[in-house]
């Protein structure tokens, strides 16, 4: 009875093969069927932003996005930023450096928002990640740290942000 | 060198795997054969349950059980916890009513979103379909959601059994001494407040992995928790009836809690039923939409207060009446939190020589109230500090003079505000200086008549906090040296949701044992690894946790003492401890005769009658911690819009010592975002008629997000508390606990100049604006 589809993604660098139903999100075809647990879900209807990936180089929350419509796309997560050799993206490493998770359950998708700001806007001030980032909830960090995270990682964190204080030099 | 020790701003050692999506939260478990369960929930906020009908859904694809109240109750599954309701007497003296929550619904459903049946399939999609065939009879009842409305008598009772909505009605203080002040006063200033409800969203839903091993007879639940073993016993003694070392809770990760996450929900022991009775996992995830109509909200308090002032305005008694809306049912703690949680927090940082606070607690059929960021103590905060700023106007004393000549001044400390607040430290004039110096106060009237050019209303508002953090627990730790690995193990019974514990304990033990971060291996999170814990909430785990770390590494030294002695040839009382300058060794005084710490471990498993050298530790002994502080905000609302913004905000906070600047910071931004959230715009509406929580989605609730906030000026007076070894005192819930009254401060400082006087929680741009539009047409 059930309908189900053959869809290929490359996730993180992998190429991946399943079967998924035709209702079936990306969202859960990469946790349950593919077992890629770095995109959280969070609200299921595009407003938190738990679960934004990368689809071909683009920010998406990926439970707007059917399982079906990502076929042969090119995904990338939190797990594939890093390098190879598993250091860290210079982005990653902005956000240890300032602080910029707690819980750690929005990062993944706040890694993948900044990204893509980060692609159209090299140089974002204050204002411009503020307002790319208003598509992903955090309820632990008051956003701050965050803010000076992609700023830094932009190198435009200016003197006018709140750098922490002891911040490695 | 950065050195990894107490008092730096140390990187996290849990970002990592947080950052690399290696996050182990509560639905990235799978067990093998695990089936999905669903919860049928009522689409009704008050009615009978007429017939349930599990026919069509049992018969759906893929479904392998449905469970209803009644099968539970036949066998014999308990209660859900409302552990707190037996703490509270009444002030008659008889005991607070105590609301019965079964499991699963058995006759009745009193709100929307009440756990009626679970289906249960083999996949979640199939357990969803099934679950809209669950055939359910309802005769719907009146409804009753408002709070005050349901402290009126004539409103329908939602428990017929209490006669009428009131939970319990309860008091403490001298009720006498607080009338004959305000009775004798020079002036009284009144007030009457809404501290409005919060759906506490944490991002990580909630989420339950129920398993049974029918050998063992022992259930094991993974779950996202503010602690294990708290939960553990709930589970087994009031729910499932077993004893609590049936049962194994296991947390990894979490997403956030702000005390939600505490309490046990009803599908936690439906899964570990599930579980048994299907001799098969059970696994249930929340969904957003379930959140908002299951988990725990927070606040929901209607006050009238008055404070009553002598001549040259300094208190002479404050009076309070609150309505507190529990909910549905009386949660874990939900009694609690607006009687004993708050104690006397309602006094502030000022001198009160006589206080009352009467508080009716009322049943509605809305969500349970629990305990949430700051239980209690925010709304004791923002009343007195509302009180305190309209007194300042009255008098024409203003709102910081007013404040200075109340305060208990650094030179009395300790003191002992009756009935119960014995402040150990704390110096308010000079954070309050620092604070208004950061804030460039001096220029403030200049910054607000260059606004008022342009048609913007510039208001400064200030909020004296102070928080008292838990305490009268015990905590556990433990640590292991594992020779092998070359690591000591910490385990405590701490749990962090996100706050840096794995950091701080890091930090403690290797400032404790001269140890690299790579050396220690901290773990939480699993009930059967130490006898007990207090979890994280009420802001204490800083205090204790690092006071059984203590214990156990003072004992650990000791023990390893002994065995170094042996190796040295030495007397036990000629051996100590060094553990700094890149040392962790056992030596013989005043030689070069050593032992490193992990080559005792070694000679330890000959010696010892454990296979490693290992301490345990149990502290108790730390009193309340008082983290108080400034807060300053200052907000521009345009006159004709009502949009509004906030422009500066300083926090000068007194945390005791602290061991991470960097990751308190980070606690204070959280906080005090969670603060300005409920004073700017989260507002949780139920519909007067049906009972329906209309602001059920992230759609419809709105939380602070990054565009909405300015950066925070934050800053720490470190005066050690006298109450704990460390003189810390605990900064989890401290911004929350100050946001929102110097956020409302500022606004109304702001609409005064409008001829506007009151406002209350949440503001928002439409009602900044029906304020300033009704002021203008009373004056018209």
């Amino acid at each position: 009875m059930k309908s189900e589809l053959d869809i290929m993604l490359t996730v993180d660098g992998a190429e991946e093969r399943t079967t998924v139903e035709p209702r079936m999100l990306l969202i859960q075809a990469l946790r349950e069927k593919l077992g890629v647990k770095g995109p959280h879900i969070g609200c299921e209807s595009g407003r938190c932003g738990a679960c934004t990936v990368l689809v071909n180089g683009e920010a998406v929350k990926s439970c707007m996005m059917l399982a079906a419509q990502a076929d042969g796309a090119k995904i990338t997560t939190a797990a594939g930023l890093a390098a190879e050799d598993g250091t860290l993206h210079p982005l990653q490493q902005a956000f240890h450096e300032h602080h910029a998770l707690q819980c750690g359950y929005c990062t993944p998708g706040m890694l993948c928002a900044a990204m893509d700001l980060l692609k159209t806007n090299p140089k974002p001030n204050e204002n411009d990640v503020r307002q790319a980032l208003r598509g992903n909830l955090c309820r632990c960090t008051g956003y701050q740290h965050i803010v000076d995270a992609v700023l830094s990682a932009a190198g435009t964190l200016g003197s006018g942000a709140s750098a922490v204080k002891g911040a490695a030099e | 060198m950065v050195k990894f020790g107490v008092g730096q701003s140390v990187r996290r050692v849990e970002d990592d795997r947080l950052i690399t999506g290696g996050g182990r939260y509560a639905d990235d478990f799978r067990a093998p054969g695990q089936a999905y369960m669903v919860v049928v929930r009522s689409p009704y906020a008050h009615a009978k349950i007429l017939s349930i009908d599990t026919e069509s859904a049992r018969a759906a694809p893929g479904v392998v059980d449905v469970l209803t109240g009644q099968e539970l109750q036949e066998a014999g599954l308990g209660e859900v916890s409302n552990a707190a309701v037996a703490l509270i007497k009444q002030r008659d003296g008889s005991p607070a009513f105590k609301t019965t929550r079964h499991v699963l619904a058995v006759d009745r459903v009193r709100h929307a979103g009440d756990a009626i049946a679970a289906v249960i399939a083999e996949s979640e999609a199939e357990a969803r379909d099934a679950a809209e065939l669950v055939m359910i009879d309802f005769e719907e009842l009146p409804v009753v959601v408002d709070t005050e409305k349901a402290a009126d008598p004539s409103s329908p009772a939602i428990w017929e059994e209490a006669g009428s909505n009131l939970a319990y009605d309860w008091g403490k203080g001298d009720e006498e001494a607080a009338r004959a002040a305000i009775a004798n006063a020079h002036h009284v200033t009144k007030l009457k407040l809404i501290n409005n409800r919060i759906v506490v969203n944490a991002m990580e839903p909630r989420a339950a992995l129920g398993m049974y091993d029918k050998e063992q007879d022992r259930y094991t639940l993974h779950v996202p928790s503010q602690g294990v073993h708290g939960l553990r016993d709930r589970i087994a003694n009031d729910t499932l009836k077993i004893a609590p070392e049936k049962l194994r809770v296991i947390t990894e990760d979490v997403g956030g809690g702000f005390g939600m996450k505490t309490f046990a929900y009803p599908e936690y022991p439906l899964v570990l039923y599930a579980a048994k009775k299907l001799g098969r996992p059970v696994k249930w995830t929340a969904d957003r939409a379930e959140s908002f109509l299951s988990d725990t909200q927070g606040r929901d308090h209607v006050t009238e207060a008055q404070l009553a002032l002598d001549a040259e305005g300094h208190i002479l008694g404050i009076y309070i009446d609150t309505i507190a809306n529990l909910g549905a049912y009386q949660s874990q703690f939900g009694a609690f939190i607006p009687t004993l949680a708050p104690r006397d927090m309602q006094a502030g940082v000022y001198k009160v020589p006589a206080i009352y606070n009467h508080v009716r607690a009322v049943l509605t059929n809305t969500v349970p109230v629990d305990a949430y960021r700051g239980a209690g103590r925010p709304e004791a905060s923002y009343l007195i500090e509302r009180l305190m700023d309209k007194a300042g106007y009255e008098t024409g004393l203003g709102p910081i003079e007013i404040r200075r000549r109340n305060f208990i001044p650094a030179e009395e400390m300790p003191y002992n505000q009756k009935p119960s607040l014995p402040f150990d430290s704390g110096d308010f004039n000079r954070n309050l200086n620092d604070a208004l110096a950061k804030a460039d106060y001096e220029a403030f009237e200049k910054r607000r008549a260059e606004k008022a050019k342009e048609g913007k209303l510039l208001g400064l508002g200030l909020c004296y906090y102070v928080e008292r953090t838990a305490a009268g627990m015990s905590e556990f730790a433990q640590l292991a040296v594992d020779a092998e690995a070359n690591v000591v193990h910490v385990y405590t019974g701490s749990q962090t949701n996100g706050q840096g514990h794995e950091t701080v304990w890091t930090q403690f033990i290797s400032s404790r044992l001269g140890l690299d971060a790579d050396q220690i291996v901290v773990h939480s999170g699993d009930s059967d690894v130490l006898p007990g814990g207090a979890g994280t909430g009420g802001s204490k785990a800083v205090y204790m946790s690092t006071g059984a770390l203590g214990v156990a590494s003072d004992t650990l030294i000791e023990k390893g003492k002994q065995i170094a002695a042996n190796e040295l040839e030495a007397a036990v009382a000629d051996i100590e401890y060094r553990g700094a300058d890149g040392e962790a060794v056992f030596a013989v005084v005043g030689t070069d005769k050593r032992i490193d710490l992990f080559e005792v471990a070694r000679k330890a498993e000959g010696q010892t009658d454990s296979a490693a050298l290992e301490a345990a530790g149990e502290y108790k002994e730390a009193g309340n911690s008082y983290p108080n502080g400034a807060h300053i905000c200052e907000v521009e609302i345009d006159r004709d819009t009502g949009d509004f913004e906030i422009t500066r905000y300083i926090a000068v906070d007194d945390f005791g010592h602290v061991i991470n600047p960097m990751i308190v910071a980070g606690q204070v931004h959280g906080g005090i975002v969670q603060g300005l959230g409920q004073a700017m715009g989260e507002r949780t509406v139920y519909d007067e008629e049906s009972g329906q929580l209309l602001t059920g989605s992230f759609q419809d609730y709105w939380m602070p997000r990054a565009d909405d906030l300015p950066f925070f000026d934050t800053s720490y007076n470190e005066i050690p508390s006298k109450s704990n070894q460390l003189g810390v005192k605990g900064a989890g819930e401290a911004g929350t606990v100050g946001a929102p009254s110097a956020f409302i401060n500022a606004v109304l400082d702001a609409l005064r100049l409008a001829g506007v006087e009151n406002i209350d929680m949440p503001v928002t741009p439409y009602s900044l604006w029906k304020a300033l539009h009704g002021a203008e047409e009373k004056a018209a």
